[in-house]
């Protein structure tokens, strides 16, 4: 078993990455300090300002990881207003008018079609203003809560669960799908998948509206058991066919949930060496009984909260984290899909801490926005522009590309997104976009004390000295072991000026240090 | 696949199957350091340094977003049925800028520029592009256009030929090796356009050359000494080898290695539009997307497809004729091509440059209630270079047989596409296309 502070021997020549341990054992309080309080705070969560990290290291694994993942022991988010958003924002047409639009087809009244034509148009573009609104409502809600994991966790169900507006083309409804997974956060993945075949956002989504006995459409059925909650190959065509039948019916009218009876194909269906008159919710439990489903759902929180499995056997890590993943996949089945267990159970564990995974994911566009303003405790500035940025770093918020989400790790990185990441941070720091300064932005300087003061806590005195603010500053963003080499750079940046600690030379030191390739990972 | 029920998320299932998980094998993309400048100019006086490897034609895409009305930009003045479908916005006919004497079509008036180009032998108009069971959606058709795809799912065209170009055989290794795959494809933009996504390689993409580098070097000249270290840049100007040693396959190796070609290609593209060519550019949108990809052509940049784009093309309501907003837009349009091939030609590079012009679709033959037009179907498509084949190329759309008020389409235009590829880019437009699509005969053999 590797010991989490140990130190690599030989710095000149590259490390080979470290065998991790498979073990799932909860870790002694006394290797959970500071570095690992660091790493839960960014995995379990998106990062922590200097504070919360100093005391989560103090208080022991199994406080800190209940602080996270058990919401009754933090605050209580700020609940959203019943009106915040427009619920009648895609008001289907009423029967009378439908009949009317039918009789100005018929009667090619020009003047009469064109206005129907433009109150459509009107209201598609309320509606997208709002999906606007809804994008900035939830970064916002991302960087204020005091429950980071339930926030995470609906991200991650998001990018799961993947609906994109384009198709929904009803900001309400994916609201509605927000809140569902929200609800459901660190709750059930039952109920969760119980509830996601009664949402309108998801039916809409892949089409089960036109679902039905005479003619199935089989889009929900297929993506439930291979994205959603089996994976590729443990499924049989006849399972979707036969699936899709169970789910004929399930529909929605305006913002609700309808079963459509009339609908339902209510025939005997045999799903998975079961035969029954199922219905969705029958559906639901088949699925859950299998044992890839505890396996797939296992795999994808482990691969979004840890790493991804290694696509090469040989790699050192391949069999530790299989063997972790159907450790997680026991717990999930023995708690019946609860997922605070597992969570937790992964959050304590010694592997969760291994060197190979600490500060070795690369951040998804949230993760960099709102990570930033919750451990640098930089200003907001401007939501818009916040937004904007996530469009152009590829996490448009309720717009996944597909229904299978976001590919994530290097597929965020190109020449293009580095540069928009590394200005976003910029821009967070200072106010300053590639433009100039945004006269809209707010240009209120962002303070670090908060970081300085944390340091003369643990080091008297060293906040005054340039050279240790610098070695702190890098170890609180970018991890335990930062490159030599940028310490280097960071060092002679701080000789350059001066090497005093004044709010501007921590501000530039923070402007280097966010611009560093390793600041993209946590 | 058993059912082919037309879903966009349905049919994203074949973009699913080819593996989303990014693991580190898979995606690395090796692009390795630029070569010494001695070596970038040796390209710049055409000569190749990778023997074997095909000619670099460069083909310039521009994109009219909107839904451009093909039948006041191409006008059939010879049919009674375009002035009796249009009273108030058709083009007179002594005011279309005649194509040849024994064309019974036209272009706008506004278009003197491109009018200019037909006459040099320059330009080519397509007529009747579309595809079957069209799409009057916006965002709908433009996926089509760009995927090749008439489910508007998978990767870009485009992409599909940088991955092409990339991956896969020893003239993409070759490729790969020299540096050329990183800076393939340049959109001009704040997003790349998803035509030019591959699964592999993706274009640079920016707004202005200022948008594409790191803002906080403005900060102060330390932070801009540091960040050139930390980059890379500094060891790799002097020869040296990366600084950093993390090991090899992991983020944060990978992380450097793209932080370093990100500053190598920021570079080279400011200081290549910084240079600029000398000529005129019309001050608008569209000409100084054209003016930049000029320059960087100039410059020597080995880039494979350049993308601009050019809005405002919905005209609903109030849309002009001769004059007004639809005018304006194709007047833009066809003074930034002219400003391009004039300037192309004084630089001695339009031999290589091929341009190409599309919409997401025409409009609709009659117009509307506001002196407009609605989204409609078929449209032409203009190419522009003296490797095309110049002149008007297949048939007007006919302006009686209609699909519910629109164009019947005469040509797909996956067969433009496939033309392009085959004659022009020299790339393997059924494999590139995921299809067989007759290859249109837009470049000329001469």
């Amino acid at each position: 078993m590797q010991s989490t502070t140990q130190r690599r021997t030989e710095p000149d020549t590259p490390p080979l990455p470290p065998r991790p341990s498979a073990s799932l054992r909860r870790i002694p309080d006394s290797d959970f300090g500071y570095d690992q309080a660091r790493h839960l705070l960014w995995r379990a969560g998106f990062g922590g300002n200097s504070s919360q990290i100093r005391a989560l290291s103090t208080m022991g694994v199994e406080n800190a990881v209940a602080l996270l993942v058990d919401p009754s022991r933090s605050a209580a988010p700020s609940p959203v207003a019943s009106d915040r958003f427009d619920a009648n924002i895609m008001q289907p047409p009423t029967a009378e008018e439908v009949r009317r639009y039918r009789e100005a087809q018929r009667t090619q009244n020009e003047d009469l079609i064109a206005q129907f034509r433009l109150r459509r148009q009107q209201q598609q573009r309320s509606d997208r203003r709002q999906v606007a609104d809804l994008q900035r409502w939830w970064l916002e809600r991302m960087i204020e809560t005091p429950r980071p994991l339930e926030e995470k966790m609906t991200l991650f169900w998001h990018g799961h669960f993947a609906s994109g507006y384009r198709k929904v083309e009803n900001s309400y409804h994916l609201f509605q799908q927000n809140q569902l997974f929200r609800a459901n956060a660190t709750g059930n993945f039952g109920n969760l998948l119980a509830g996601i075949i009664r949402d309108p956002a998801m039916l809409g989504y892949l089409d089960n509206q036109l679902n039905r006995r005479a003619a199935p459409n089989e889009n929900l059925a297929r993506e439930i058991m291979e994205l959603f909650a089996l994976g590729e190959g443990n499924y049989s065509e006849s399972d979707i066919k036969e699936g899709a039948r169970a789910l004929t019916g399930y529909a929605f009218q305006g913002n609700d949930f309808v079963f459509r009876q009339n609908l339902h194909d209510t025939g005997s269906k045999r799903l998975f060496g079961r035969s029954g008159n199922f219905d969705g919710e029958d559906f639901v439990k088949i699925i859950l009984s299998q044992r890839a489903c505890s396996e797939f759902i296992a795999k994808k929180l482990y691969e979004f909260f840890v790493s991804f499995v290694p696509s090469d056997r040989r790699d050192p890590a391949y069999d530790p984290i299989v063997s972790v993943i159907r450790q997680l996949a026991r717990t999930l089945v023995q708690n019946e899909y609860d997922l605070a267990p597992v969570l937790t159970q992964l959050f304590q564990s010694e592997h969760f801490y291994e060197q190979r995974f600490i500060a070795d994911q690369i951040k998804s566009p949230v993760q960099l926005v709102v990570g930033a303003v919750r451990s640098l405790n930089t200003p907001v500035r401007d939501l818009g522009i916040l937004n904007d940025a996530l469009t152009l770093m590829g996490q448009q918020l309720f717009e996944p590309p597909s229904v299978a989400g976001w590919s994530g790790g290097r597929s965020w990185i190109n020449t293009s997104t580095l540069f928009v990441r590394q200005n976003i941070m910029t821009f967070l720091l200072t106010g300053r976009t590639p433009s100039g300064y945004d006269p809209l932005a707010d240009v209120e300087r962002h303070n670090a004390s908060q970081l300085l003061d944390d340091l003369a806590q643990v080091q008297p005195g060293a906040d005054r000295d340039a050279k240790q603010v610098a070695s702190y500053l890098a170890r609180f963003t970018l991890g335990p072991n930062p490159n030599p080499d940028r310490l280097r750079v960071l060092h002679e940046f701080v000789e350059s000026t001066g090497s005093r600690v004044t709010p501007d030379t921590v501000t530039g030191m923070l402007a280097l240090i966010t611009a560093m390739p390793e600041y993209q990972l946590c | 696949m058993s059912d082919l029920h037309n879903s966009k998320a349905w049919t994203r299932r074949q973009f699913l199957h080819t593996g989303l998980m990014m693991t580190s094998a898979t995606m690395t993309i090796p692009l390795f350091l630029q070569r010494s400048a001695s070596a970038m100019s040796l390209q710049a006086a055409g000569r190749r340094s990778v023997p074997g490897v095909p000619d670099e034609n460069v083909l310039v895409v521009i994109q009219l977003a909107g839904g451009n009305d093909g039948l006041n930009t191409v006008v059939p003045f010879g049919d009674a049925n375009y002035y009796r479908a249009r009273p108030g916005i058709a083009i007179p006919e002594q005011q279309v800028l005649r194509l040849g004497s024994d064309h019974e079509v036209g272009l706008h008036p506004a278009m003197t520029g491109l009018n200019e180009l037909y006459d040099a032998g320059l330009l080519s108009v397509v007529q009747g592009v579309g595809y079957p069971n069209p799409n009057r959606s916006h965002f709908a058709s433009m996926d089509i256009w760009q995927t090749a795809n008439t489910g508007g799912v998978g990767d870009g065209w485009l992409g599909r030929f940088f991955d092409n170009q990339c991956a896969g055989s020893p003239e993409a290794d070759a490729r790969m090796q020299s540096g050329q795959c990183g800076e393939i494809g340049i959109a001009l933009g704040r997003e790349a356009p998803l035509a030019m996504q591959g699964r592999q390689i993706k274009p640079i993409a920016f707004e202005s050359p200022d948008l594409f580098r790191w803002v906080g070097a403005d900060l102060h000249e330390s932070l801009e000494d540091g960040y050139h270290d930390l980059t890379g840049m500094r060891a790799h100007k002097e020869g040296k080898p990366p600084a950093t040693n993390h090991h090899a396959g992991s983020n944060a190796e990978f992380l450097t290695r793209t932080a370093l070609d990100a500053q190598v290609a920021s570079e080279k593209i400011r200081s290549a539009v910084a240079r600029g060519t000398g000529a005129n550019y019309p001050n608008t949108g569209l000409g100084r997307q054209l003016a930049m990809i000029s320059a960087m052509i100039h410059a020597g940049l080995e880039t494979r497809v350049y993308y601009a784009t050019m809005g405002g093309f919905d005209t609903h309501a109030g849309q002009g004729g001769p004059q007004g907003q639809h005018a304006n837009l194709i007047r833009q349009f066809s003074d930034a091509v002219k400003a391009f091939y004039d300037d192309l030609g004084a630089t001695g590079h339009d031999q290589r440059v091929l341009t190409m012009s599309f919409s997401e679709f025409g409009r609709r033959v009659s117009q509307n209630g506001s002196n407009g037009t609605d989204h409609g179907t078929a449209a032409p498509m203009f190419l522009a270079g003296p490797m095309v084949r110049p002149g008007l190329l297949g048939n007007h759309p006919s302006l009686t047989d209609l699909d519910n008020g629109d164009l019947k389409f005469n040509l797909d235009f996956r067969s433009v596409y496939a033309g392009l590829l085959q004659d022009w880019l020299k790339a393997d437009d059924r494999e590139i296309l995921k299809g067989s699509f007759r290859p249109a005969r837009v470049v000329s053999s001469r």
